[in-house]
């Protein structure tokens, strides 16, 4: 099992489940992290944390214990 | 009639340029009741009874964040006459996944694609009938950048509100999903009308804790729950996002034209630079510098000193040419009070008290025009969203935002602009944070005091001014952990999944309207109270008795007034902190006009008239009157307890609370009286080997602080709005 924390810069994985509940699920889905979904992983921030993503034709940045909660492959 | 018209969408749509351009400068900003979260409405352009009311930016209508809930208190509890739903044509995937929610809501919709010539150039097309069809509302294609559309659309809006024919949702879910709605549906009964049905339904069955509070029986629907949760295998909520978006990607599919291969944009290019994993920092401290330098050391500066020392000062020189000579403004009413032979207490009262008091709050608005300016435009363009991606690792562990960096640097000038800059900072907790911490940072104003204690009792050891940023910068820290762990905050949850939205260049007039808005609300929400502040002080510093006679005084009679008569009163307080004496306590509230006034008091104080920015010509007498320990105490409280009367009035006017107003102020107090007597008494006890009760106090305080420091919780999941009364209140 790996999640989209483990993924390497540059790669493009397909999202298969979100672990989790509450409002950093809800919101993690809000923004289009769903299941099926591409996401390409873009950058990792200066210090290490947060990563920034690309998905659904979009930026997004989220924070890598976030990451944790979704299982791509 | 009038018509009552919502725009709704997603942050960086273009929505608030839209507003711009449809109302003109007929509008009306405020905040939203009992929260802090911007409320902004104006009149159409050309219709006297036409409202358009500019909804907070937001992905969903989930119950997770302040401006979902209050976005969806409006749309559920006022009921708008029609929505404007404004779509990113170039994002157009995570638009329309709000729009799925709006169209339930039973009201009439109309879709507003923006941004359509950013993507024809991208070579890609969204073919507007198809969509409209698919989706069961109207779409235009607008450009609100340019004003092309708009104005078609205001009048579509306003026809459809006319017509009353709300938005027919024509989506559907997964065939399971669809039956528990419409099993809901029925259950609901009449206690919802008809067209709104399928929004509470959906409510209901994502466990919408919110809802419940809007329904007067709620129907039980934990079977229904049930049944979904085993066939899918997820919680509802997720079932149903991802169902939206199951649809969302359908009708895409079957009316947007992407372009196939992937072309770097100049948005890709710019961030590949500025993020860049080794240049990011580098840019970032340029781009810091660059505010800083112009906003507070340079032009900001060169401001606020015009406003104080010229306009409210001695005068000025248009354009520095010597024969210009333009007097200040106290020295003109001066003028005209001497003419007309006004009373010397009446006279005191219009000078020292309300012009001083209208000085102090627009000294500081020249400057924060300025850096104003840097805010609206760094916000725009899309590098304050960097900001807070490059440094959240730092702040995040202090419960702050990585936007909090900039309130802070500006902090280091002056804490007013400072407190002001926290507005960039949308989450509620965070910002909060920040606007009870800012003031801890040295700003200039307290850099004579730092002066006159180093001065006076350290021979102008090198170690007292480094020292004091220290104590600023740890003050924040501490407080941020200790603060996050409170039931003040511990409330609500602050999920950091960010957009980084494409840059793109600001239009003049959407950064100058926002610095004016920014600068207004401080003149008219931070104005009173920084005013009446000032003529309180100014009453109790000049009037007193003077062998019996109650009356106005000379400046050099202090020792008279009331309020030494106060600081005598209050100065036992002090004593725990090593500086029990009044003129001290005196010291310490006359630097609530300004701080630097506490060197100047003391001059007075010292029986000196006039005296050097950083008292040079009484350190013998203060350093006669209070050991190093005490005066270290004294400088330490006078850097973290409540800000100057302009600081404080930013905090109100940014918490918008009294509540949150006065428990920031008390804990800044607190904490500064706290440190103050753990310096003093261990201080003594290492210097002098004195120990007594308030040795044993210090040890309790720094015990119970550490507990505090480490002390285990657990981030609450909840977001702690009484949506009620945020539902009712108008």
């Amino acid at each position: 099992m790996k999640t989209l924390k483990e993924v390497a810069v540059g790669q493009t994985v397909t999202v298969k489940k979100l672990s989790g509940a509450g409002p950093v699920k809800r919101r993690i889905m809000d923004m289009g992290i769903t299941k099926g979904v591409e996401v390409y992983v873009r950058k990792v921030a200066p210090l290490g944390d947060p990563v920034e993503v690309t998905v659904r034709g979009y930026e997004l940045s989220l924070r890598r214990a976030d990451a944790e909660m979704i299982e791509v492959e | 009639m009038s018509v009552k018209i919502a725009l709704a969408g997603n942050p960086n749509c273009g929505k608030t340029t839209l507003f711009n351009a449809l109302t003109g400068s007929n509008q009306f900003v405020g905040n939203w009741p009992g929260v802090t979260v911007e409320k902004k409405e104006g009149k159409l352009k050309g219709h006297k009874d036409v409202v358009i009311m500019d909804l907070p930016g937001i992905y969903s209508l989930s119950p997770y964040t302040l401006e979902e809930v209050v976005a969806r208190n409006y749309l559920i509890g006022e009921r708008p006459d029609a929505i404007i739903n404004i779509v990113d044509g170039t994002n157009i995937e995570r638009n329309l996944y709000l729009s799925t929610q709006i169209m339930e809501l039973g009201i009439p919709v109309i879709m507003a694609i923006n941004m359509m010539d950013l993507l024809e150039k991208s070579g890609e097309k969204i073919d507007i009938a198809k969509l409209g069809k698919d989706l069961g509302c109207e779409v235009v294609e607008i450009s609100a950048l340019k004003g092309t559309g708009i104005k078609k659309a205001a009048e579509k809006a306003v026809a459809l509100a006319q017509s009353k024919k709300s938005a027919e949702v024509v989506h559907s879910f997964d065939k399971k999903v669809e039956d528990a709605i419409d099993a809901v549906k029925v259950m609901l009964g009449s206690q919802v009308p008809e067209e709104q049905k399928r929004f509470f339904a959906i409510k209901l069955l994502e466990r919408d804790d919110k809802i419940v509070e809007q329904l007067n029986t709620v129907p039980d629907v934990s079977n229904e729950i049930k049944a979904l949760e085993d066939a899918f295998d997820d919680d509802t909520e997720s079932i149903i996002t991802n169902e939206r978006y199951v649809y969302i990607s359908s009708v895409v599919a079957d009316s947007c034209k992407k372009n196939g291969a992937k072309k770097l944009t100049t948005s890709d290019k710019i961030d590949r630079i500025v993020t860049n994993r080794w240049l990011a920092l580098p840019i970032f401290a340029v781009v810091m510098f660059i505010v800083y330098y112009v906003s507070v050391s340079t032009v900001g500066d060169w401001a606020t000193t015009w406003a104080n020392d010229g306009v409210f000062g001695d005068g000025w020189h248009l354009f520095g040419i010597k024969s210009l000579f333009i007097p200040s403004v106290p020295s003109i009413v001066e003028g005209a009070l001497n003419a007309v032979g006004c009373a010397d207490w009446l006279s005191g009262l219009i000078l020292d008290g309300i012009v001083a008091g209208v000085g102090a709050v627009l000294g500081f608005v020249p400057q924060m025009l300025v850096l104003f300016i840097f805010l609206a435009f760094l916000e725009s363009c899309g590098y304050m969203a960097r900001v807070a991606f490059i440094m959240d690792r730092i702040f995040r562990k202090f419960g702050l935002s990585g936007k909090s960096f900039i309130p802070m640097l500006i902090g280091t000038g002056c804490g007013v602009p400072g407190v002001m800059a926290s507005r960039t900072i949308e989450n509620d907790r965070d910002r909060k944070m920040t606007i009870m911490t800012t003031t801890f940072i040295p700003c200039g104003a307290k850099l004579p005091i730092i002066a006159l204690i180093a001065g006076a009792l350290f021979n102008g050891a090198w170690w007292v001014a480094p020292s004091a940023y220290f104590v600023g910068i740890a003050a924040i820290i501490c407080s941020g952990i200790i603060l996050k762990k409170t039931k003040m905050f511990a409330g609500e949850p602050a999920p950091f999944v960010m957009e980084l939205p494409a840059y793109h260049m600001p239009t003049v007039s959407n950064v100058l309207r926002s610095m004016w808005e920014r600068a207004w609300s401080f003149i008219k929400k931070a104005g009173t109270i920084i005013l009446l502040s000032t003529i309180i002080l100014w009453f109790l510093m000049n009037f007193g008795w003077v062998d019996g006679n109650f009356g106005m005084l000379e400046a050099e009679q202090l020792n008279d007034s009331i309020l030494a008569t106060i600081g005598n009163v209050i100065a036992p307080i002090f004593a725990p902190l090593g500086w029990g004496d009044w003129k001290m306590a005196v010291a310490a509230v006359t630097g609530l006009i300004a701080k630097e006034n506490v060197v100047g008091t003391f001059g007075i104080l010292f029986g000196f008239a006039e005296v050097a920015e950083d008292g040079s010509e009484f350190w013998g007498q203060l350093a006669n009157s209070l050991p190093a320990v005490a005066a270290y105490s004294f400088l330490v409280f006078n850097l973290l307890c409540a800000p100057c009367f302009a600081a404080m009035g930013a905090i109100k006017r940014e918490m918008n609370n009294i509540k949150w107003f006065f428990f920031a102020i008390g804990y800044q107090c607190l904490l500064a009286y706290v440190v103050g007597l753990c310096i003093y008494q261990v201080g003594t006890l290492i210097t002098a080997g004195t120990f007594g009760i308030g040795t044993v106090v210090a040890f309790v305080l720094i015990i119970g602080f550490i507990y505090l420091l480490f002390r285990p919780y657990k981030e609450s999941n909840t977001l702690n709005v009484n949506v009620k009364s945020v539902a009712k209140a108008k």
